[in-house]
């Protein structure tokens, strides 16, 4: 037989099967057209966008990589705000953060069951509540005058108010928050740990709960580590918002709490410089990659069994 | 690298056991007690500006603006509702149209997310096809997606699809949510095979299957998204931002977004602020209520592996 004329039959035969599978892609179809055209398609554009200067009126023109260039030799802003800026506030609420809700979910698992809801729903009732809802609560505490609650308090102490605090706030407000779906994919997976691997590891000479964490609880639980890693990472970078949010406008005073995010709003939206904005963007898209590949380094259970 | 193991001869292991179950209570009790007081103390700390905003709502205007400021009202008033319903009767565009779309428009999207997400999900766990895999994994790379990141080509997609201004714009974007065909995903690997098998046998077709099969198994899972959906949409202000220009088809975070801003040293807006927060939040907090059990079943399974 002819290599052509097994070639139209392999073709034959594929299309056989996938007009077989049909349905299946019927199924997939309105999440797959939703997921191209809201996720894929803007990714692709910034990536394309960032070689181009583009001010959303006239036609973009094509500039290599000069926006990259630009970045990294002449935005003083970005170097010696946003960047060190960004990397304070990922560190803190990133890997300190998801440290966090896994020990308060740890420790909500070893109590006795009854009373794990309450705690449940006191740790996790902030993430619901992040956002717009709460600035006037912030605004109302952390207020400049003596009026602010914790104004008051360190007026009285004597310290006073400060650009430098703009970031501790940020990162206070953002860690209360922080406890969100990776919080609870984690309390839940605690309960699915078989609880004869305890027993099983008390025996085989385990002794104190640090040991018990390290041996059997995290091996254990390490699939929704890795989700709720992933979560952080995301919810990270949403959380930067709420710099704007507390300032009024995506400028935070004296750039005390610039993040890349507002440099990319500040340069897209105010500016209108939509190129050299899509290619900051594509250096955030990048760094929150890196840091899940990361997450799936750490936590990965591939190849472990 | 664990702990040796220690070979203890069986007649042993008995007496030791009951030993060492003796012992865990004792140091579980002690333990317990201590992790309670500290999650008490946290719990409520976290919990404190969630109190706040309660009270603030509540407070009359001459209590809001006390100095020392104080944290519990004297005396509650319904005044700071009746003053936002009456304040924006006033306006161009009445509280209740803000509050229409925010309730069509999250309606609409939870609804849309729990249809999308569940039959992409069912076609993964459950349907074998060319491509599965491939699809699967670019779900699980969007994971890590935030839609902060790539806000400009978003904005020129949704420009050139002409859905700007209008109510699709605050729903369609939102259907394209990874995290609820994920977790929806691993749920419905739960179900048995021989159950759908039995049911295409006596004559089911596939879309029968899921909606009289897959989807009522899955109850807790079509909950969690639901809730998931449900809390992306109905605090979201960036569609309503970037997104439409006539001011009747924005929502109520974004109305709440406009009270609060640069509310620093605004006397009168406060609590009128507070009252529209609080709106925002509870309905939040109830429907996470409701659920919890549901959300803590379907997260012990969020694991990725």
């Amino acid at each position: 037989m002819s290599s052509a004329a097994l070639m139209k039959r392999r073709w034959r035969a594929l299309l056989t099967t996938l007009w077989k599978q049909r349905v299946s892609y019927l199924f997939i179809a309105p999440f797959m057209i939703c997921f191209t055209v809201f996720i894929v398609i803007p990714i692709v554009l910034a990536n394309a966008l960032a070689f181009f200067s583009f001010d959303a009126i006239s036609m973009p023109t094509f500039i290599g990589w000069d926006n990259f260039l630009a970045i990294l030799t002449q935005d003083r802003i970005f170097l010696q705000n946003a960047i060190p800026n960004t990397f304070k506030f990922a560190i803190i609420v990133g890997p300190l953060g998801y440290s966090l809700s896994f020990l308060l979910a740890w420790l909500i698992h070893q109590l006795p069951k009854r009373i794990r809801d309450i705690f449940t729903i006191a740790i996790y009732t902030p993430s619901l509540s992040a956002g717009v809802a709460m600035s006037v609560v912030w605004l109302v505490i952390f207020n400049g005058d003596r009026i602010g609650y914790l104004n008051n308090f360190l007026l009285s102490i004597g310290v006073v108010q400060d650009p430098q605090y703009f970031m501790n706030i940020m990162i206070i407000v953002s860690l209360w928050a922080s406890m969100g779906v990776g919080f609870l994919a984690m309390l839940a997976g605690l309960q699915t740990v078989n609880t004869e691997l305890y027993e099983a590891g008390a025996i085989d000479g385990i002794s104190n709960r640090l040991q018990e964490i390290y041996y059997i609880t995290i091996p254990a639980i390490k699939p929704q580590m890795l989700f709720g890693a992933i979560m952080s990472v995301v919810g990270t970078l949403k959380a930067g918002a709420i710099g704007a949010l507390l300032a009024g406008s995506p400028i935070t005073p004296q750039y005390s709490g610039h993040l890349i995010t507002n440099h990319i709003e500040d340069y897209a939206f105010i500016r209108y410089e939509l190129g050299y904005a899509s290619a900051l963007s594509v250096v955030l898209l990048l760094l929150v990659y890196g840091s899940s590949r990361l997450s799936f380094r750490l936590f990965s259970s591939k190849g472990e069994e | 690298m664990g702990p040796k193991l220690v070979h203890i001869p069986a007649s042993k292991v008995g007496k030791r056991r009951i030993r060492l179950s003796l012992a865990r209570w004792k140091k579980i009790d002690l333990f317990q007690v201590f992790a309670m007081t500290g999650l008490t103390l946290l719990a409520i700390f976290m919990l404190l500006p969630i109190v706040f905003i309660m009270n603030h709502a509540f407070k009359p205007i001459s209590e809001l603006f006390l100095y020392p400021p104080r944290f519990w009202t004297n005396q509650p008033t319904l005044f700071n509702f009746q003053q936002l319903l009456l304040k924006s009767q006033t306006a161009v565009i009445p509280f209740s149209r803000y509050l229409f779309n925010s309730v069509l428009t999250t309606l609409v999207t939870v609804a849309g997310t729990i249809f999308v997400s569940s039959m992409a999900a069912y076609a993964f766990a459950k349907q074998r096809f060319i491509g599965r895999e491939l699809f699967f994994s670019f779900t699980i790379v969007a994971l890590m997606f935030a839609p902060e990141t790539v806000a400009i080509p978003r904005y020129l997609v949704i420009a050139n699809l002409g859905i700007m201004d209008t109510f699709l714009v605050h729903v369609l974007p939102l259907l394209a949510a990874p995290v609820g065909v994920f977790l929806m995903k691993q749920f419905m690997e739960q179900i048995p095979n021989e159950l759908i098998e039995a049911a295409k046998i006596d004559g089911a077709k596939e879309f029968v299957v899921f909606f009289r099969i897959a989807l009522p198994i899955c109850m807790p899972a079509v909950a969690t998204i639901g809730i998931l959906a449900f809390q992306g949409s109905w605090s979201q202000t960036e569609t309503s931002v970037l997104f439409t220009q006539t001011e009747s088809m924005k929502t109520l975070p974004y109305f709440t977004m406009t009270l609060t801003n640069g509310l620093a040293n605004n006397v009168v807006g406060q609590g009128v602020a507070a009252a529209a927060g609080l709106m925002m939040f509870v309905p939040n907090l109830v429907v996470f209520l409701l659920f919890q059990r549901r959300v803590l079943n379907t997260m012990a399974h969020s694991g990725i592996k």
